[in-house]
């Protein structure tokens, strides 16, 4: 199945450095989605276009993580070439991911 | 903790989550909000770098643009209402904004209306005159002298507390943090120390859930049929009802478009923060870990947890500087073959910006509708599109050669690929930004008031 019918995602850029978001629609997902959500997996899903390390923040409390992805927007905001210069779209990007259902749905 | 009908509430709204946002919404907040304060968030990383150039070249500008015309709509039920105003709409020129601000509260019968502006943000000769990094590059400050732009500090909420202390009904700012435009009016009104770490790590949490106004009420959220928004056109803007312990209901207007929900709520918390639990403000390192969320009726929605540890000894400064320019040239193409004829067209532009010589430092060769936003990989068999849009885009050292870009694409019409259409073309200036830690003793803010 695809991550996005699992979780919901925003994302926020800072300098040349991205985060995604990724919130858990029932918090019974969460210990699913940490097992198989690795900032491994992420990273390779979106090599295209995150050249930096990515690293995961985990938020049991909001059934959340955030990920944050080093140079990941062709040197920022203000100088990128890019036409998402914001890496705004890359939220849906990492929602296309398909991850293993979890047991008993 | 509850917030019990006994305990004073206030209640503040967001007005604007950036400089050219919707103006009615705040309108409606101002009317029917019965808001203690509104706040207008305008002012996005180079903002500050556009209205410096501005200032300029007219000692009076530099703030933001549209000052004017959100004041003209916001000022009247504001001021019936009692509703103070916190903005950062100062720009590069607080002071020149509040004597704006006082010439049209004159003009629309409002005279005694009490206006600070906050001072003290703009470090460029700081910056300039000592041995400063980027933090981003590890390069010397110095070294780009005569390229910087400006250099502005982000201030905490000590300056606008004390301007609030003095009876300013608004207070105009340059640079300061998001969050702090929202965290000092509830210092002032609850009298909260500027050393209380955890109440002004839960304070963060409230301004940091405001600062993007819509984005928290089901803006930047739906995505039909999986999270559906109802009236994104009459989308209403935020309000936070908070209690003198810092707990908070996040709500909007019954009649407003939107919705507000644990899940808009804990997209908008996550929005924008690296690590959760250090999040580097100027008031106070906020910690957003153990945050909870929880929808206590229809569109109302509490949150509490915000923690926070005492402050760090530097602040933040975004220094802006000229970058060279970029130029760039789009067209589309569609029907059968369109693929085929935009890759062609890429081609075509990359020959001939390398045949007549064109100096690039960086060059980009997209197709929009296929690999524009998330790259080659994950567009990789997810079939023909029926239209796709060719761009080129470079970075230059001069203006005239940022044109020839744009030019080489507009050449396709009559030496290219066949139905080629919708050429457009531009070049520009870049102003980019990184930023230094500045010790905070070389940081003087303060405020300045005005009389309408």
């Amino acid at each position: 199945m695809k991550l996005r019918e699992l979780a919901h995602s925003r994302t926020g850029d800072k300098g040349n450095t991205l985060n995604i978001s990724v919130i858990c629609y029932d918090a019974r997902h969460y210990e699913h989605l940490r097992a198989v959500l690795t900032p491994e997996r992420v990273k390779a899903h979106l090599g295209d276009v995150v050249r930096g390390n990515v690293m995961r923040y985990e938020l049991p409390a909001i059934a959340a993580f955030n990920f944050v992805l080093g140079d990941a927007l062709g040197g920022g905001v203000t100088r990128s070439l890019a036409l998402d210069a914001h890496g705004k779209s890359l939220s849906s990007a990492l929602m296309g991911l398909e991850v293993e259902a979890p047991v008993g749905g | 903790m509850t917030v019990t009908q006994h305990e004073r509430v206030v209640r503040i709204g967001a007005g604007a989550g950036y400089s050219g946002d919707r103006i009615e919404p705040a309108v409606e907040l101002a009317e029917h909000g019965a808001l203690d304060y509104l706040v207008f968030e305008c002012l996005a990383e180079r903002t500050i770098a556009i209205a410096q150039q501005a200032r300029s070249k007219d000692p009076e500008l530099g703030y933001d643009p549209l000052l004017e015309t959100r004041m003209h709509a916001v000022l009247p039920a504001a001021s019936r209402n009692g509703v103070r105003i916190v903005s950062n709409m100062g720009a590069a020129n607080p002071l020149a904004a509040a004597r704006k601000t006082a010439e049209i509260a004159r003009s629309l019968g409002l005279g005694g209306i009490r206006i600070a502006a906050i001072t003290g943000d703009d470090v460029l000769d700081a910056v300039r005159s000592g041995d400063y990094r980027f933090e981003e590059s590890g390069e010397r400050v110095a070294d780009y002298d005569t390229r910087l732009v400006s250099a502005n500090a982000y201030l905490g909420a000590g300056a606008i507390v004390d301007a609030l202390a003095a009876g300013a009904q608004i207070v105009l700012t340059g640079r300061v943090a998001d969050p702090s435009l929202f965290v000092a009016p509830l210092i002032h009104e609850f009298g909260w120390r500027m050393d209380d770490w955890p109440t002004l790590g839960q304070a963060t949490v409230i301004g940091h859930l405001l600062e993007c106004a819509g984005q928290i009420t089901g803006g930047y959220f739906a995505d039909p049929g999986f999270k559906d928004v109802p009236a994104l056109a009459r989308l209403g803007f935020p309000i936070a009802e908070v209690g003198p312990d810092g707990a908070v209901v996040i709500t909007k207007l019954a009649q407003a478009g939107g919705r507000v929900t644990e899940a808009t709520c804990k997209e908008q918390l996550l929005y924008e923060i690296h690590d959760p639990r250090r999040y580097l403000q100027p008031d106070v390192v906020a910690d957003f870990s153990a945050v909870h969320i929880e929808q206590e009726g229809p569109d109302r929605v509490r949150v509490s947890g915000g923690n926070g540890a005492p402050r760090t000894d530097t602040l933040k400064v975004s220094v802006a500087y000229f970058d060279g320019f970029i130029g760039e040239g789009q067209i589309s193409y569609a029907g059968p073959g369109a693929l085929a004829r935009a890759r062609l067209a890429l081609d075509i532009v990359r020959e001939r910006l390398a045949l007549t010589g064109v100096q690039t430092h960086e060059l980009r060769f997209d197709l929009i509708g296929v690999n524009a936003l998330h790259g080659e990989t994950l567009a990789a068999g997810s079939g023909e599109p029926y239209e796709v849009r060719a761009r080129v885009t470079g970075r230059t050292a001069s203006l005239a050669q940022a044109v020839r870009i744009g030019n080489e694409v507009e050449t396709l019409y009559t030496n290219g690929p066949a139905g080629g259409g919708g050429v457009t073309k531009s070049a520009r200036e870049v102003v980019a930004v990184q930023s230094v830690l500045l010790p905070r003793e070389q940081v003087k803010p303060a405020f300045t008031m005005v009389e309408a």
